[in-house]
């Protein structure tokens, strides 16, 4: 094919959504298909590999992410439909729920007071902006809520959406080994842990390690949405963080 | 499979309109899934319907977040410019956040003798 011809296409595919929707679903796969062969090995993280992956691609073919997301919603829209069927997992797990339900709550409200101030507080020493330090408040709670918490205080949403991937990954990647080593090993409190750290995708990885530790997970990340958007707000006022 | 997606996307539209309606604080797919929870407690099952979709979806939950990943690129430079305070506090307040709530759980359940037995059979 002639090289004028092979413009064409690319110019009319680069404008459709089918192009990187299908290059989104096809980065996943062999990222995934890497994690699989190496034995669901935490380092190699299936979104950490995507995103890379992808941002090669982009940058090789000077595509700005405004038109990649135009094919790649379609895959994020999914998020919300993927929420509502967390109360299936859930479900399943009823009986050890209403046993451990004051327990849960107790840590959930541990954890998403933590996961605020130390970040904000971290990043304040460190000499990072007043905006970064408000972006960084949400982290660990699904990107939905995260992008409108971070608003309301007056940070960037489009960075926490990175922030909260970024904290995800890095729960997801290091959460399974670190609560071993600790000597945790129920799966109940594993997966609560990685819920309320890491949101989706702790949970996404709490799935491959037990359906129990998935639902768990997928229950902490919805009860630290409520906490997150009822004390984070509250939090921050009180540190004095302002933007 | 169409009528449990149909079923997951109506519980999500009833989560965005009533978190509209009422100006709830949370998000409206995190108020479609406790409804979606009430609901199963109320019929006592689940369905098949329901539960081919949601484990489909729940299956691969992680490419779910590869977008807003990729979204990563339009802050190379404010991430270029703040990339020591930005990783300690990523880093750092994960790790924290992991422990202190595992072990408030773990000292919650010892306190109140829960009998801890995987009943994960239903």
């Amino acid at each position: 094919m002639p090289l004028g011809e092979l413009g064409q296409v690319w110019v009319y595919l680069s404008a459709s959504p089918l192009l990187w929707l299908s290059v989104t679903l096809l980065a996943y796969l062999l990222a995934f298909t890497l994690y699989r062969k190496a034995g669901d090995n935490p380092l190699l993280n299936p979104v950490a590999l995507a995103v890379a992956l992808l941002i090669v691609i982009l940058l090789a073919t000077g595509t700005p992410y405004a038109t990649y997301f135009e094919g790649a919603q379609f895959v994020h829209f999914l998020l919300g439909p993927a929420t509502v069927a967390l109360a299936v997992p859930l479900y399943r797990q009823l009986g050890r729920l209403r046993r451990l339900w004051l327990p849960v709550a107790v840590a959930v409200v541990v954890g998403v007071t933590v996961a605020a101030l130390s970040a904000v507080a971290i990043a304040a020493l460190l000499g990072g902006s007043v905006e970064t330090q408000l972006s960084l408040a949400p982290k660990s709670v699904t990107a939905p809520v995260a992008m409108g918490i971070a608003e309301k205080l007056g940070g960037l949403p489009s960075l926490t959406a990175v922030l909260v991937v970024a904290t995800g990954i890095l729960g997801a990647v290091t959460g399974t080994r670190l609560l071993s080593w600790c000597g945790v090993r129920d799966d109940a409190v594993r997966g609560i842990a990685m819920g309320v750290t890491s949101h989706g995708i702790g949970t996404a990885r709490a799935f491959q390690v037990s359906p129990a530790m998935g639902a768990f997970s997928g229950l902490g990340m919805a009860l630290s949405a409520f906490a997150t958007a009822l004390l984070v707000p509250w939090l921050v006022r009180l540190l004095g963080v302002s933007g | 499979m169409l009528a449990g997606i149909t079923l997951l996307l109506c519980y999500q539209l009833v989560g965005e309109v009533l978190v509209a309606a009422l100006g709830l604080p949370l998000p409206g797919p995190v108020l479609g899934m406790l409804l979606l929870l009430v609901t199963l407690v109320l019929r006592r099952s689940t369905s098949a319907r329901v539960e081919g979709p949601a484990e489909g979806l729940l299956g691969h939950l992680s490419l779910l977040f590869v977008p807003a990943g990729v979204g990563v690129m339009v802050h190379a430079q404010r991430l270029g410019g703040e990339w020591l305070p930005i990783l300690v506090a990523l880093v750092a307040s994960t790790l924290l956040t992991l422990l202190a709530v595992a072990l408030t759980m773990r000292l919650m359940v010892r306190l109140m003798r829960i009998e801890e037995g995987d009943d994960a059979a239903g």
